[in-house]
Parts: structure tokens; C-alpha cells; sequence
């Protein structure tokens, strides 16, 4: 349709702590992408970057830091930051300005060199940005997480074994992805052996920060086929719209809720709002969707997410789980790259990372990790304050 | 802890009474909560109100969620050594319909807590500075006794 574009290459630098300047793994990225789409440079006339706000100004301008890196060619550049979604509202500004007939083929990168452990607010006494005062008051992101894993523990039953489970399950098939960074095949003991950080999650339950970089190359659907590429994976859609006032979701890092006191406010919270837009988008539902690349923060978030993006009805992910369906070779397998929970958080190239998958399991080129006859994938990622992105790849 | 002053650890977000409540802030064209405080604009998207009354929020409330930090969190906390883990809780306040977090007060764990278990508002300390003792809001299992009935 007319508001697709193909998607004709994809690249990533292996997630790791590599410690290295984040401008390496892009460029890795970007390489990588442009070898895998077969063309030259050059012909990249829009080069949209994921920001990192922990590398200084170059981070802050990524999309002219990569593309100076590439070697000036006098491509326009943008640069977006959503946090974790920053990767998908980076391909956004490269379909618009596709579909706006502006550019043929666009650049899409983002790239991170992360510290070691608990993310930290900015410095400084700043009781106006709720970041800083729940830092301060004690509340990090496992905080969320573990609230969010309780109310399912509460609400449906989970257990656990359940949570546990995820984690397994993501592990057999991160340990065949060689981009990943944990490629381990963890057992249930090795979980339930982790240290608690936020009951009822373990170390193993919650994802690391790591260092990585994702890039693709999209165009046209005529340049596409210009060059022999027509069958590309295209983007079919992509979402990034807000929860719906009031939200009765504690989004990090708000110290509160919105309040639903006043009269006639409804309640869409924004992990059930995205999926919704984008499915609308594509013109498909649920029950097309052959895989679906969620974000696992927690390994109980990865059930939340399942029924945000109704493969499930609510409260029954954990069943899914139980009966296999969302592993690979499942009736609806999620996370077969491994998850964050093997790749652990590269915040700007996370979302792309996410696509990148997508675009090799619809083409058939997963290898171990192939998804069969592979022909919709659905992204679904988490930003901050209540907002994030889904992004529709079809064949 | 020392015998220095009391003080709150974030000016102006709660009393300093025995029975402390969240200062809030409440639209006077549309009735929505707001806690941190907000005076300048309604987030209510049906509503461009910019007039705005302080209040003080239900000092009571029922659990949403919990759970507690076993790691020391980063600064701007400051952590006691050795750090000693806290339960943090989610307690939603009927008359504002709203969710507020907070740690829940030393001595209380997880195992002590469910969801939808009554909380009141408390201060208790949060840190010391060479001036004074930062005090802030915790939420407390409600006690069973007739002169502490939610909604208070």
C-alpha cells in the first residue's frame, strides 16, 4: 500500500560492555546494513539517528555524528530521542520523508555505550523532575517492574515458575543468536539461584545494560524494485501514540498516577493503546501475526506485553507459556532473537535491534532461530512516562 | 539518630503533622488531583483550566502494588552503610483515584503485605545531613483500630 516502504538491509554490532565510543558500533551497524541492501552510500539521502543522552553532544546529534563518521556525502540527517523508543521514532522521520517523496533510501541507526548498573538520573537537586525524586526517594526501574510482576502474581496467579520459564525459554534461543550478548541456556535453578532485586524479581528476571548498535537501510517501494528488490520485508506500520487520560498505570518514573476523579475519563493505558494503533495501521489483527519482538525488561513484563498486543486475553500469557505456544516452534513464538534478556538494554538501538529481527525472520534467514513461514512481526517497546512504540513488519 | 531537627527531605510535599497528608493540588474547573503539585496547567485533555486549589490528599489508601530494593539505589538516595533493603509500595486513594508510591516504613517487608491491604501515611526518616534529619512520607500497614478507619 501506499504507506509502506521496504525495508532492504539490516545490521547490528554484537551487544556487549564492550566500553568502545558508541560511534563504532553504528557505523558496525550502518556497514553491515548497507552491505546486506547491496548499495553504495552514496545513495543514502536521509540518515535518521537514535540519540544516547549518555555520550555527550555527539550522542545528542547522533544522526550527523554517524553520518560524519560514514563520510560526509551531503545527506539531510535528524536525530530522535524517545528513550527506549528512540529507534522507532527514528524509522518514522525516515518513512515520512520517504513517503513525502523527499528521499528514496534512508539510514536508520542507533547506537549506545551504557555505564554499569542501576541507570542514574542527571546531577544536581531537581525535586521538579520526577526522574531525580524517585531516585532519590529510593524507586529505580526494577521498582516498576516488580510492581507490575506482583499485580500479575495477584490478578492471574502467575508464578514464579512462570516468570522463571521466560527466561529459560528466551535463553535456548539467545544462545543461538551469535549477536546476542548472554548465550547461555539458563535452567530455572539458575534464576531461582540469582539474588533477589525487587521481589518478586530475581537478577535473572530483569534486564541488563549493555552496549550495541542496530541500522537499517529502507527506501521506496520503487526503488525497491528498481534495484531486484521487490519482496523486501516492508514496514507496515508504526506507533507511537500516547495512553489515553487517566492512566491508573504507574509509568516510570512518575511518582504518581494520573487521578481519574473528574467525570467521564477513560482509561487506555499506553501498553494497550500502541498495539491497538498499529494494528489499525496495518490493516491486520492479532491473529495474523507470526512472531512478535516484545520488550522484556522483566521476564514478567514479556506476558504483559503478550496480552497488550492481544495474542492472549488478559491474564492468560502465563498459559501460553505453559503449553509452549510462545517459544520457537510455538503457535506464536515471542522473543525468538533471545529478548533483552540476552541482549540486555542498548536504549537508541533497541527498537531497530527489534526490527532487525523482523526483517531476517521474514526473510528466512534466522537460521536455528527461524521462525516458519514467517510472514508478520510485531515490535512492542516501552519509552518513558507512559509512552513507547510498535512497529508492523510484513512480507 | 541524633537529636537534630526534623525537616522535609522535598519542601512543600507533605505536612509535617503527626498525622501527615501529601499536599496536592486539585483543578477547580474539572476536580482532577494532581500530586506532585500542579498549579499551571489541567492534564485532563478535556479541560484548559489554569486555576488551581492546594490540597491535602487521603492520608489513607489501599495497597495497588508493592514490592522492596534489595540494592542500593544510586544518588541522589543516600544510603545508609550497611544499606538496609525497604519495602516500597503502590497505595491507591479512593476519593482521588489515583495511585501514589512510596517506601514503606522500616520493619515492614514484603512478606508482610498484600495487595489491597489498607496504608496510612506516616513520616519517618530518609537521611541525615550535618543540619538536620530529612523526613519524608512512607506508607504504613493500617493498625485495626476503630480510631484509624481509611478514608480519614
Amino acid at each position: 500500500m501506499s504507506n509502506e516502504i521496504a525495508i532492504i538491509g539490516a545490521g547490528m554490532h554484537p551487544w556487549g560492555k564492550w566500553g568502545h565510543n558508541f560511534v563504532q558500533y553504528g557505523v558496525a551497524a550502518a556497514r553491515e546494513a548497507l552491505a546486506d541492501a547491496g548499495i553504495p552510500w552514496q545513495d543514502v539521502r536521509f540518515v535518521s539517528g537514535g540519540a544516547t543522552v549518555r555520550c555527550g553532544y555527539p550522542g545528542y546529534v547522533a544522526g550527523a555524528t554517524f553520518a560524519q563518521a560514514l563520510g560526509w556525502q551531503g545527506a539531510e540527517v535528524n536525530t530522535s530521542y524517545a528513550a527506549c523508543a528512540s529507534g522507532s521514532q527514528a524509522l518514522a522521520a525516515a518513512r515520512n520523508k520517504i513517503l513525502a517523496g523527499e528521499c528514496e533510501v534512508a539510514l536508520v541507526v542507533g547506537a549506545d555505550t551504557t555505564p554499569k548498573g542501576f541507570l542514574a538520573p542527571a546531577g544536581g537537586y531537581r525535586p521538579e523532575d520526577p526522574d531525580w525524586v524517585r531516585f532519590y526517594l529510593g524507586i529505580t526501574n526494577p521498582t516498576y517492574f516488580a510492581l507490575y510482576a506482583r499485580r500479575r502474581m495477584d490478578l492471574y496467579g502467575d508464578t514464579l515458575a512462570d516468570f522463571a520459564a521466560v527466561k529459560v525459554k528466551n535463553s535456548r534461543v539467545g544462545a543461538k543468536n551469535p549477536r546476542a550478548r548472554y548465550r547461555k541456556c539458563f535452567t530455572a535453578e539458575d534464576v531461582a539461584a540469582s539474588a533477589m532485586v525487587a521481589d518478586p524479581l530475581r537478577l535473572m528476571d530483569i534486564c541488563a545494560t549493555s552496549d550495541g548498535g542496530a541500522a537499517l537501510i529502507v527506501c521506496s517501494l520503487e526503488y525497491a524494485r528498481r534495484i531486484g528488490k521487490a519482496d523486501a520485508p516492508r514496514v507496515a506500520a508504526i506507533s507511537t501514540v500516547t495512553p489515553t487520560f487517566a492512566s491508573g498505570v504507574v509509568e516510570m518514573p512518575d511518582i504518581a498516577t494520573d487521578s481519574a476523579a473528574a467525570a467521564g475519563v477513560e482509561a487506555l493505558a499506553y501498553r494497550s493503546s500502541i498495539p491497538m494503533k498499529a494494528y489499525e495501521e496495518a490493516g491486520i489483527g492479532p491473529e495474523d501475526v507470526s512472531l512478535a519482538e516484545v520488550y522484556d525488561l522483566s521476564t514478567a513484563l514479556e506476558l504483559d506485553w503478550i496480552e497488550d498486543l492481544r495474542l492472549a486475553p488478559r491474564g492468560d500469557a502465563a498459559a501460553l507459556l505453559r503449553q509452549g505456544d510462545t517459544a520457537l516452534g510455538g503457535r506464536i513464538p515471542v522473543n525468538v532473537s533471545g529478548g533483552l534478556a540476552c541482549f540486555g538494554e542498548a536504549v537508541p538501538a533497541q527498537a531497530i535491534a527489534q526490527v532487525c529481527e523482523l526483517t531476517w525472520q521474514l526473510r528466512g534467514e534466522a537460521g536455528d532461530r527461524q521462525v516458519k513461514n514467517a510472514k508478520v512481526g510485531i515490535t512492542a517497546n516501552q519509552g518513558l512516562f507512559g509512552h513507547g512504540s510498535s512497529v508492523i513488519v510484513k512480507r | 539518630m541524633s537529636d537534630k531537627p526534623l525537616a522535609p527531605a522535598i519542601e512543600g510535599w507533605h505536612t509535617m503533622a503527626a498525622k501527615p497528608h501529601l499536599i496536592g493540588s486539585q483543578c477547580t474547573h474539572c476536580g482532577t488531583y494532581f500530586f506532585p503539585k500542579q498549579e499551571q496547567y489541567c492534564r485532563n485533555p478535556a479541560c484548559d483550566s489554569t486555576d488551581f486549589r492546594e490540597v491535602e490528599l487521603s492520608r489513607t489508601g489501599h495497597i495497588w502494588s508493592y514490592t522492596n530494593a534489595c540494592y542500593q539505589p544510586p544518588a541522589p538516595f543516600v544510603a545508609p552503610d550497611p544499606f538496609e533493603p525497604y519495602a516500597i509500595a503502590g497505595v491507591q486513594l479512593e476519593r482521588e483515584q489515583m495511585v501514589v508510591l512510596g517506601q514503606v516504613v522500616a520493619g515492614v517487608g514484603v512478606e508482610d503485605l498484600k495487595v489491597g491491604m489498607p496504608m496510612e501515611l506516616v513520616l519517618e526518616p530518609l537521611h541525615e545531613t550535618e543540619d538536620d534529619i530529612k523526613v519524608t512520607w512512607k506508607w504504613r500497614p493500617l493498625a485495626a483500630d476503630a480510631s484509624n478507619r481509611p478514608g480519614e
